[in-house]
């Protein structure tokens, strides 16, 4: 009988342990679907986060570094400096990498170090139970702003892809969301591009994924991903911020 | 035998770290140890190496952690604030039991403290210094050959042991210049089937990690780590025994301190004060055993120190309080002379007789 | 025998350098030594000084309070250390720029107008040498053999063409009565 869906080869028989409705298990199939189709697995060293994709590193079959809050890219930097032939990966959420890491991201991007990021934007601190992210939205309600974030008092959310890209440094900012089929499927095209670009040597590549929480933000998980169209994506609209080599060639 | 070549000792670790097989540094710039990084930065991209100037202490100190994953040697610089900031990291790196090399070229502080030589980093680099349980093997230079020969031999005990080292120098140490015979080129390669490499699908993956969310297995990681430590202290104490034979009078003193106390030791004895000195190499483990033997007879201790006091616990400790501790100490930046150690030992003396 | 020198003056005016010299001096005469500077800020425009020990034996702490030698490149560093010195050691002054003599009479004295003569020498920035010449002249402990090797090594290559003036800044002093 022939085989028309299986299990990513680079994915572990290891049970996820993310929340019914989270969309971290659509993210990690497609890392390892890029990872897979690219045939890199045996060469490829991830990087997990602290956040919900902790245990990132027990999902991915390929070598994995758990690294301390926010510090992945700096990690990242290390192993891909000292493996140039090696392919490195991040797995990051809005707090570590916009917040506590917004540094490591910085500098990363504008050293153009030849790693993928992939920044999982899901508006909220999940593993911690629901506080507000450097990403929540204005008047969006969490554990710590009850009220609604106020601009007035905690700021206005942390736009990645539009603050990197306006960075000379990285090669590739992307921004797509896992809401439904037709953005999955681009959000997949994206991911691969990210790894690629790495095997190509072209340097810092950044997909950001707009992706939901249902049960910090209270709701159903079609309640959530409706949630996405309606205020997430008006605030994080979809596309390419930056694609260096692109727009080069386009130039020649 | 090599040329003994002049250098300062911020030079010397890096010349060593090089020959060490050490091909990746990161850093941030301070006083006083910038030197070292600037020798890197020179060195590095010539032999094919990585000089990465980070964009903080905390970036430096987990790019150490990203290529220690792998295996390879590795390591950062700083002085007191840098490494105030780095010790998230170097927990982790003690966490996922990773060898790599911190240099601590200390300055006075606390806070922005000065820039002057000062080795009151003594608590953070032997009590533990970020969270959790662990320990670092602390090696303390008291020479321009010392910066050298202990740079070496710190990345082979962090390998021997995967675990982190530490070279605890001070300003004096890094800015003096000294004649030095280089450690030849060396690299004690010890097979690492736990670093990341790329599975080249030949094994199942490795994972580099400190977080154990269930209780028992962090507990065991502990307990086994401890276990190591427990051979450490048995195997790896280094330390100098100076006119001790005879002492009735024990200076404990390393890096800066203990040269300016040799000066002393040989001062009291011109006086015939039988003075001796016991120069802790590793700080941690410290020498615990020299001390007691010293205990036995000798009347007291004296602790001379660029702090306030921090090394006394554990000279009392190694002897249980059998023999009285002074200290003898300067702060801030500054260094005692003899002259104030000569003094103290003679107080100590119209006291005893 | 164990000799300290202790080199005093202002930034920029190559207290470091004069003291790196006769260091590379000592490890030629396969000598025991230390070499250790002042640093900071107060290198750039303030004070500097550079503490040197020259021994047969393993030298012991590397800094210089009590020196045998002491090089007075301006009045502050005159002022600071000139009761420092060892009863029957050596002060050399720079005599163009520290117009005060020397109060201790339980020392050997010699003033040196250093700043004037590398002017007149076409050099102004090599009184240190100078001076340097002149110490390795009265001081038995330090000898003119080696002096070149040891220059090679603090000149570098890049500025080669700064050889000879050392040299003849040297000798200069080491001539001077």
């Amino acid at each position: 009988m022939a085989v028309v869906f299986e299990k990513p080869k680079s994915l572990t028989d290891a049970e996820l342990h993310y929340c019914p409705g989270c969309t971290h298990g659509i993210i990690h199939r497609l890392v390892a679907e890029a990872i897979d189709t690219l045939g890199i697995e045996g060469r490829t060293v991830g990087v997990a986060p602290v956040g919900c994709a902790v245990m990132a590193y027990n999902y991915f079959a390929c070598d994995m570094v758990e690294a301390a809050h926010g510090r992945a890219p700096a990690v990242a930097t290390g192993l891909k400096r000292s493996m140039p032939e090696n392919i490195i990966f991040t797995y990051q959420g809005d707090g570590d990498l916009a917040s506590i890491g917004m540094a490591e991201t910085v500098h990363a991007a504008t050293r153009n170090e030849n790693i993928t990021v992939i920044f999982v934007n899901n508006a909220i601190y999940g593993m911690t139970g629901g506080q507000m992210a450097p990403t929540s939205l204005p008047g969006q309600v969490t554990q710590t702003s009850p009220y609604g974030r106020d601009v007035a008092t905690a700021g206005y959310p942390v736009k990645i892809s539009e603050l990197l890209a306006a960075l000379d440094g990285p090669e590739f900012i992307a921004r797509v969301a896992v809401n439904n089929v037709k953005n999955v499927r681009n959000a997949k095209k994206t991911i691969e591009k990210a790894f690629r670009n790495q095997v190509e040597g072209k340097g810092f590549s950044l997909v950001e994924v707009v992706s939901s929480c249902p049960t910090n933000w209270g709701m159903t998980p079609d309640q959530a991903l409706a949630w996405i169209d309606e205020k997430m994506i008006p605030y994080y609209p979809l596309g390419v911020y930056k694609d260096k080599s692109a727009k080069e060639a386009a130039a020649e | 035998m090599a040329e003994k070549v002049l250098m300062k000792g911020n030079e010397a670790i890096a010349e060593a770290a090089i020959r060490a097989g050490c091909r990746h540094y990161f850093g941030y710039p301070i006083t006083p140890q910038t030197e070292l990084a600037a020798y890197m930065a020179k060195r590095m991209p010539k032999i094919d190496g990585v000089f990465l100037q980070a964009e903080s202490e905390v970036a430096a100190i987990n790019m150490v952690y990203g290529v220690a994953s792998t295996g390879k040697r590795v390591m950062t610089s700083s002085s007191s604030p840098g490494v105030s900031l780095k010790q998230e990291g170097i927990s982790y790196i003690a966490g996922a039991d990773l060898p790599a090399l911190i240099v601590n070229v200390q300055r006075g502080g606390p806070g922005l403290g000065g820039i002057q030589p000062s080795q009151s980093d003594y608590y953070q680099a032997t009590k533990g210094g970020g969270h959790g349980d662990y320990h670092l093997i602390v090696l303390t230079p008291a020479s321009v050959q010392e910066m050298a020969d202990l740079t070496s031999l710190a990345f082979d005990l962090a390998d021997k042991y995967r675990m982190p080292s530490m070279l605890l120098a001070d300003g004096t140490m890094g800015q003096m210049m000294e004649p030095v015979i280089l450690p030849e080129e060396h690299v004690n390669v010890i097979d690492k089937p736990w670093a990341v490499t790329g599975t080249q699908m030949q094994r199942k993956h490795n994972i580099i990690n400190s977080l154990y969310l269930v209780p028992e297995e962090l507990e065991r990681t502990n307990f086994e780590r401890y276990e190591r430590y427990a051979q450490i202290e048995k195997e790896e104490v280094r330390y100098e025994s100076y006119m001790m034979d005879d002492a009735e009078y024990c200076l404990v003193a390393f890096g800066i301190a203990a040269r300016v106390s040799k000066n002393a030791v040989v001062a009291l004895r011109a006086k015939g004060v039988k003075a001796g000195l016991i120069r802790p190499i590793t700080v941690w483990p410290f020498p615990k055993a020299p001390i007691a033997a010293a205990a036995k007879h000798v009347k007291a201790f004296v602790s001379v120190e660029l702090s306030m006091g921090q090394m006394i616990d554990d000279i009392r400790l190694a002897q249980n309080c059998e023999k009285p501790v002074v200290l003898c100490n300067r702060a801030g930046g500054m260094i005692p002379d003899p002259a104030q150690i000569i003094a103290a030992v003679e107080a100590l003396k119209g006291g005893n007789d | 025998m164990t000799t300290q020198i202790l080199f005093a003056g202002f930034g920029g005016q190559g207290i470091l350098f004069a003291g790196k010299f006769l260091a590379y001096k000592g490890l030629m005469e396969e000598k025991q030594l230390s070499w250790l500077p002042s640093y900071g800020p107060e290198m750039r425009g303030g004070t500097a000084n550079c503490s040197v020990i020259i021994s047969d034996e393993p030298v012991g702490s590397p800094i210089v309070s009590e020196p045998d030698v002491l090089v007075a490149m301006n009045l502050p560093s005159l002022d600071k250390y000139e009761d420092a010195v060892v009863p029957g050691g050596m002060i050399l002054v720079d005599s163009t720029l520290i117009e005060r003599k020397v109060k201790r009479d339980d020392v050997k004295v010699f003033y040196i107008p250093a700043t004037r003569l590398a002017g007149e020498l076409g050099t102004p920035t090599l009184a240190n040498m100078i001076i340097t010449g002149k110490l390795i002249r009265e001081c038995d402990a330090i000898s003119y053999e080696h002096l070149e090797d040891a220059l090679h090594k603090v000149v570098s290559a890049r500025r080669a063409n700064l050889f000879d003036a050392n040299l003849n800044a040297i000798n200069c002093g080491y001539q001077f009565a």
